[in-house]
């Protein structure tokens, strides 16, 4: 035990001092738990204890949202990219055609896929709060959720664009769409020139979490010279 | 008060004109205050779900709602500082929000 | 928050989550597959803070009281056995 705390006039929200986090630097980390999040270790030991959720159903969760992360939507853009008849798929029915490729969007209400073309450029935020496909991308990143992006992407999304150093020609229609009801949105963002010798796998690298939020476009491919047959 | 299931925009279809109601309203709300009283279109119609604003406070939601992806200029909205006269902007909104233009 | 007026920049710096926000993630979750809580009453709770709350607060932070509120709400736990479990918790913290 680590016998009398002091509080040292900082209350809950700053932890503890503890001389154990002298030497014990994840005793230290503990201790930066804030006020919430320590309320929240005590909700979960009072839910299991009374039965109401599992150990097992927690870590569940958490295995489920380590598993989803940008590399699947990665894999459903590259496919896409490929196969014009999958394209169509995942446009008129994207639930269905994320199981095709094995990924279960079933906790999903709606997903809805926005394509990016040489004419319009999709840009997805969610104003009332921080709806977004986690199912398919795993978590959003910080400046999704933040008051900064879903203010301003509304009004400036250009501005806001500039800033992940993304510049649309003035002939191209940017839509911003605000996910304010149950539709998870997912862009799929134009195909990068110069890329027809790359394989599938290749072209998803291509694809990053940014360009399927709309923010960036995907990558360019790295100028190395295709062999063979020319122009 | 009795508001029917698709409220006054029944079965609303690609291209309608629509206004947003601009009421006020207690309780949770998920149409965002930027397009209220705005006038847009209706650009896809994604069926129908139930209404958030009743399973904010536990029930069931039931009946559902027809919900509507409804587009604005963005010249409409931010007038005089929008960015671009080209650029459009889309909200997801409940038929008993809208009404047509 | 839509088109509220701000010059803020975009922080597109990310930091990986505490253990606790991912237990606070995970336990909304299983909530939810329990249809112990619903994404709709979640959002309700958020927003019935205070402002001046809803702003110091940080993104889980909003997430863990509002679960707390949910839960309390519904008579599945009471905020009175939550601070003694809290109490209880606080010594073994600290201990390898």
């Amino acid at each position: 035990m680590t016998g009398d705390h002091d509080h040292n006039g900082h209350g809950h929200a700053h932890g503890h001092d503890h001389d154990v986090t002298q030497h014990d630097p994840e005793a230290a980390e503990r201790n930066k738990v804030p006020f919430y999040g320590q309320r929240m270790y005590a909700i979960r030991e009072l839910l299991v204890e009374k039965g109401i959720l599992t150990h097992a159903e927690i870590q569940a969760e958490i295995d489920y949202m380590e598993s989803r992360t940008p590399a699947n939507g990665a894999r459903l853009v590259a496919r896409a990219w490929v196969d014009p008849a999958f394209k169509q798929r995942l446009l008129d029915n994207p639930k269905a055609a994320c199981a095709e490729m094995g990924l279960d969007a079933a906790s999903l209400t709606e997903l809805v896929v926005l394509e990016n073309t040489d004419r319009q450029h999709h840009l997805v935020v969610c104003t009332l709060c921080s709806c977004y496909p986690r199912a398919i991308l795993g978590r959003p990143p910080d400046w999704y959720k933040s008051f900064a992006y879903r203010s301003r992407a509304v009004v400036e999304p250009r501005a806001v664009m500039r800033e992940f150093g993304t510049e649309l020609a003035e002939d191209v229609e940017v839509r911003v769409v605000d996910s304010s009801a149950d539709i998870r949105y997912l862009v799929l963002p134009r195909r990068p020139e110069h890329t027809e010798g790359l394989s599938e796998e290749e072209l998803a690298a291509l694809v990053t979490r940014d360009s399927m939020i709309g923010v960036t476009e995907a990558r360019r491919a790295s100028p190395t010279p295709t062999p063979a047959s020319a122009a | 008060m009795g508001r029917v299931v698709s409220g006054a925009s029944q079965a609303l279809k690609p291209g309608d004109r629509v206004r947003v109601k601009d009421q006020l309203r207690a309780g949770h709300v998920r149409t965002p205050a930027y397009v209220r009283g705005k006038l847009g279109w209706v650009e896809r119609v994604h069926g129908e779900f139930r209404d958030p604003e009743k399973l904010a406070y536990g029930g069931d939601g039931l009946p559902r709602q027809a919900l509507y992806m409804v587009g604005f200029h963005q010249t409409d909205l931010w007038q005089p500082h929008a960015e671009s006269r080209r650029d459009n902007l889309y909200v997801d909104i409940y038929a008993h929000w809208l009404e047509r233009a | 928050m839509g088109g509220r007026p701000t010059d803020a920049p975009i922080e597109t710096a990310e930091h990986a989550l505490a253990d606790w926000e991912i237990v606070t993630d995970a336990v909304n979750s299983a909530l939810g597959r329990r249809g112990l809580r619903s994404t709709d009453q979640l959002r309700r709770a958020m927003e019935d803070m205070p402002a001046d709350e809803y702003l110091a607060l940080s993104y889980y932070e909003r997430w863990a009281k509002g679960t707390e509120q949910l839960l309390v709400e519904q008579h599945i736990l009471s905020a009175a056995e939550i601070d003694r479990k809290m109490a209880e918790l606080e010594p073994t913290w600290g201990v390898s």
